[in-house]
């Protein structure tokens, strides 16, 4: 009797088990071949980087020789010798520079686009529209077409083969997208806190500072960021404006070496270039979080 | 002296006009409520006294000072806003003291003044919380606090309630009429302007109400006279709830015909018309002014229960009473169940508190007596 009533359930007990197994075994296989794909994919993207790194230990004879980046005899003399460069600088002179032109160009983004976008997102002024619209149009002006009575603007000005034409811009809100990026999220903030501060006391500034500035930290951060990689990798700008060697930022230092040395030292040249695209992906790791919250928090605000 | 003027104040926002010259006297210490369906624009005027508006036309004065022009900071007042409006990047301790830094107070002052609300308000255990860690009430109550510390002449409440669950928001309404006469009893400032959309809210927490309707003033009055003496057809039908019975009848002689039927009205109601009444009216009674009668009572208006709806200590019926739909209150425990939907009822209604309004204008025309 027990018998009878045990087996149907016992069969279906090995049954589901049967399932469950199959089950567990496809999700397995499933997602050992995402992870495979995504990894491949990941290291196809960044293998041109890791080569870059396993190149810059390579000695020059082996740089060339295949596509493998490991080196088969590891040296640092790439690093050594291109720290000293072929000029009388070093490359942390070149960085000093680079820091110098960096430093105020992103202070004063941030404090004078903070200043246009609070402007533009809070209040009412005759020719708001027309005057947002040209800020807007000054986005979809190529660059290029801009560069030449720029130039001769800052001749006159007597700026040239100093660091002023390449942050002076900048400083007052030159950066069209960074004042518009700074609109979208403050438009999506509400009102009332400002309101609020507003009936507690505060004047116009007092709010900009104490309850909008903190409110937008997190697209400040992306800002800042943004204008740091731009900066850090611009190369036009200082092409053009700065003439002296002991001037020149990383990213013209880095031409420098191919310039100047008959017979290229590649090992040194992507030392250097290791080393130049750190800065900008140490300071991307250490603030991911709060960059992408403020690219992303742009359009949707809880 | 905290009394508030408000005389023919007006916002017009470039050829639509909001508010239409209104006129209102709050007095020191008292709490008056605005209230009004949305659109009304008492939000629009409350924001115009806060100084978060500009006034397009007439005056706002507080105390004995004319403040159309001041900025909020310096009118004197402190406001509550809806969504608390509570500065997210502080802790309840900095913001309930924000005013006061802002103007530069001694340390000791601001420890004191916090330590106050706070102990009002029991909020003394959030001091060093953030905002985004307070449930909603907590969130409302340091937005009070905040409003508190800086002693303002008058308090001006945004529907500081309506962000609250229902159980919630009875028991920060008996908070706040308590604070208001905890302050009174101090012989501090204590006006309140408190704008709701919920009449419930006005009624019970108002010693006086202001209803608005777009942009105009309809009554202000206390609860009591507002319930019982509504000034039009608007407020009638506002104030109360289920909302009065508003049906259109025609008067000739001492006779109310609607539809078909008619009521012959009584000294209770004759002895208050307005002496000049158009024929045209509107019949209002409320909901729990109708007694259900036999056949045998002559002066009463029949109908057919279109829907029962049992809400425990009473019963709601919608009588459908010559196609015009009434809702009618009758106590739980006096109703038989006999009546279901489709039975044929006799209503009569009481003419002591029932009121007759002028079709056209909206206006009360059985106030007589009170002159």
């Amino acid at each position: 009797m027990a018998d009878h009533v045990l087996s149907p359930a016992l069969a279906v007990d090995q049954e589901a088990e049967r399932i469950l197994k199959a089950q567990r075994r496809r999700h397995l296989f499933s997602a050992i071949f995402r992870y495979g794909v995504l990894t491949l994919v990941g290291l196809l993207m960044l293998y041109p980087l890791i080569w870059l790194v396993g190149a810059s230990f390579k000695p020059n004879s082996e740089i060339f020789a295949g596509a493998g980046f490991i080196p088969q005899e590891p040296t640092t003399s790439g690093y050594v010798n291109g720290w000293k460069t072929s000029t009388p600088y070093t490359f942390g002179h070149f960085f000093w520079n680079t820091f110098l032109i960096v430093v105020p160009k992103i202070i004063g983004t941030a404090i004078s686009c903070t200043a246009v976008a609070y402007g533009f997102a809070r209040f009412d002024f005759p020719g708001k529209k027309i005057l947002f619209a040209s800020l807007i149009a000054t986005l979809l002006l190529p660059n290029v077409v801009t560069r030449i009575p720029q130039y001769l603007l800052f001749r006159d000005l007597g700026w040239l083969d100093t660091f002023l034409p390449l942050w002076v811009p900048s400083a007052f809100a030159g950066d069209a997208f960074f004042v518009f990026m700074l609109v979208q999220f403050l438009r999506a903030i509400p009102r009332d806190m400002e309101e609020a501060a507003r009936v507690d006391g505060a004047n116009t500034w007092q709010v900009l500072i104490f309850i909008v500035v903190p409110l937008l930290i997190p697209a400040l951060i992306s800002v800042c960021l943004f204008q740091f990689m731009w900066t850090m990798n611009d190369f036009l700008g200082p092409l053009i404006y700065i003439s002296s060697v002991d001037k020149f930022p990383v990213s013209l230092a880095l031409k420098l070496s191919i310039d100047t040395t008959e017979a290229f030292e590649w090992n040194r040249i992507l030392a250097m270039s290791v080393l130049t695209i750190m800065p900008a992906l140490i300071v991307f790791f250490l603030a991911q979080k709060y960059f992408i919250e403020g690219i992303s928090a742009g359009g949707v605000k809880g | 002296m905290a009394r508030l003027q408000l005389r023919n104040l007006e916002k017009d926002y470039g050829g639509f006009k909001a508010v239409h010259g209104i006129n209102l006297d709050v007095a020191d210490g008292e709490f008056m409520v605005l209230v009004g369906p949305s659109g009304c624009a008492k939000s629009t005027t409350l924001r115009m006294i806060a100084g978060l508006e500009r006034v397009t036309g007439g005056e706002i004065r507080i105390g004995d000072s004319l403040v159309n022009d001041k900025a909020p900071g310096e009118r004197g007042i402190a406001m509550v806003f809806q969504n608390y409006a509570l500065y997210p990047h502080m802790k309840v301790r900095k913001n309930l003291s924000f005013g006061l830094r802002l103007k530069r107070r001694p340390a000791e002052e601001i420890e004191q003044a916090t330590r106050d609300v706070s102990d009002i308000l029991e909020i003394g255990d959030y001091l060093e919380r953030l905002p985004k860690q307070l449930s909603g009430g907590q969130a409302q109550r340091v937005a009070v606090g905040r409003a508190l510390i800086k002693k303002p002449q008058v308090f001006l409440f945004d529907e500081p309630l309506s962000n609250l669950d229902a159980k919630l928001r009875a028991s920060m309404r008996v908070r706040i009429t308590d604070l208001h006469k905890q302050l009174k009893a101090d012989g501090l400032q204590s006006t309140v302007v408190y704008v709701t959309h919920d009449q419930t809210e006005a009624m019970t927490m108002g010693d006086r109400i202001c209803v608005m309707k777009e942009g105009r003033i309809m009554q202000v009055a206390d609860p009591v006279t507002l319930y019982n003496r509504p000034a039009n057809a608007f407020v009638a039908g506002f104030i109360g709830s289920p909302e009065m019975n508003l049906v259109d009848a025609d008067l000739s002689g001492g006779t109310l015909s609607i539809g078909s039927q008619s009521l012959t009205l009584e000294p209770a109601m004759l002895n208050r018309m307005s002496p000049k009444i158009a024929s045209a009216l509107t019949f209002g009674v409320r909901p729990q002014h109708f007694s259900l009668v036999g056949a045998d009572e002559t002066n009463a208006l029949a109908g057919r229960v279109s829907h029962v709806e049992f809400m425990g200590h009473e019963v709601y019926l919608y009588v459908n009473v010559e196609g015009q739909q009434m809702i009618v209150v009758v106590s739980a425990t006096h109703y038989d169940r006999s009546k279901i939907n489709g039975d044929l009822v006799r209503l009569a209604p009481s003419q002591e508190t029932a009121h007759l309004f002028d079709r056209k204008t909206g206006e009360n025309v059985s106030l007589a007596d009170i002159h």
